[in-house]
């Protein structure tokens, strides 16, 4: 029987990864061009208290591990402070 | 990474107070976000330094897990990467950037 397997978009990953590296962040991840390969991303997350903009975007970048020299092409990152856990 | 290469990494980087790595260079720029930081550099009129990691594949990776920072442009301020574009961006809009290139 023939099955349709939908194949996950580089904007799924994105948000996969981050949600699972910043639990209870609240993550807002856009594809600006429409080609799944030039991305926006806000994320606002409690693991970002302390930790000058350098840290923050760093470890979003770890996040994304591979998908940053494989599927990313450009993404632009807003990383805020949230109260929440 | 071998030693030469990170040595080149770091004599790279210390060429210049404030050095950027970037697509193409200042006055042909290949990339919206090289161009932007160029932009911001200008517009603050420091002198500054910049290296084509377009034309030295082996840098251009190199430098990424120096300073585990997988995108360009990447700014460097007295040696330290200060960040891409965006946090340059950000930087510039609250008045801090200037200080930073400015200060001896």
């Amino acid at each position: 029987m023939w099955q349709y397997q939908p194949v996950p978009t580089t904007l799924d990953a994105i948000r996969e990864r981050l949600g699972a590296a910043f639990p209870g962040a609240t993550i807002q991840v856009r594809d600006t061009t429409g080609g799944d390969d030039h991305f926006e991303a806000r994320v606002l997350s409690s693991a970002f208290a302390g930790r000058r903009q350098l840290e923050r975007h760093r470890m979003v970048y770890a996040a994304l591990g591979e998908l940053m020299a494989t599927r990313i092409h450009a993404l632009s990152l807003v990383t805020e402070e949230s109260n929440n856990p | 990474m071998t030693d030469a290469l990170k040595t080149r990494i770091t004599e790279t980087i210390a060429s210049n107070r404030i050095m950027l790595f970037m697509k193409g260079n200042p006055s042909m720029p290949q990339c919206g976000f090289s161009a932007a930081v160029v932009g911001i550099l200008k517009e603050v009129g420091v002198p500054f330094g910049s290296y084509n990691i377009l034309a030295d594949q082996e840098l251009r990776e190199g430098l990424k897990e120096y300073s585990s920072w997988p995108t360009y442009p990447q700014l460097y301020v007295d040696g330290q990467l200060v960040g891409g574009c965006d946090i340059i961006r950000e930087m510039h809009a609250k008045g801090e950037l200037a200080s930073l290139l400015k200060a001896a």
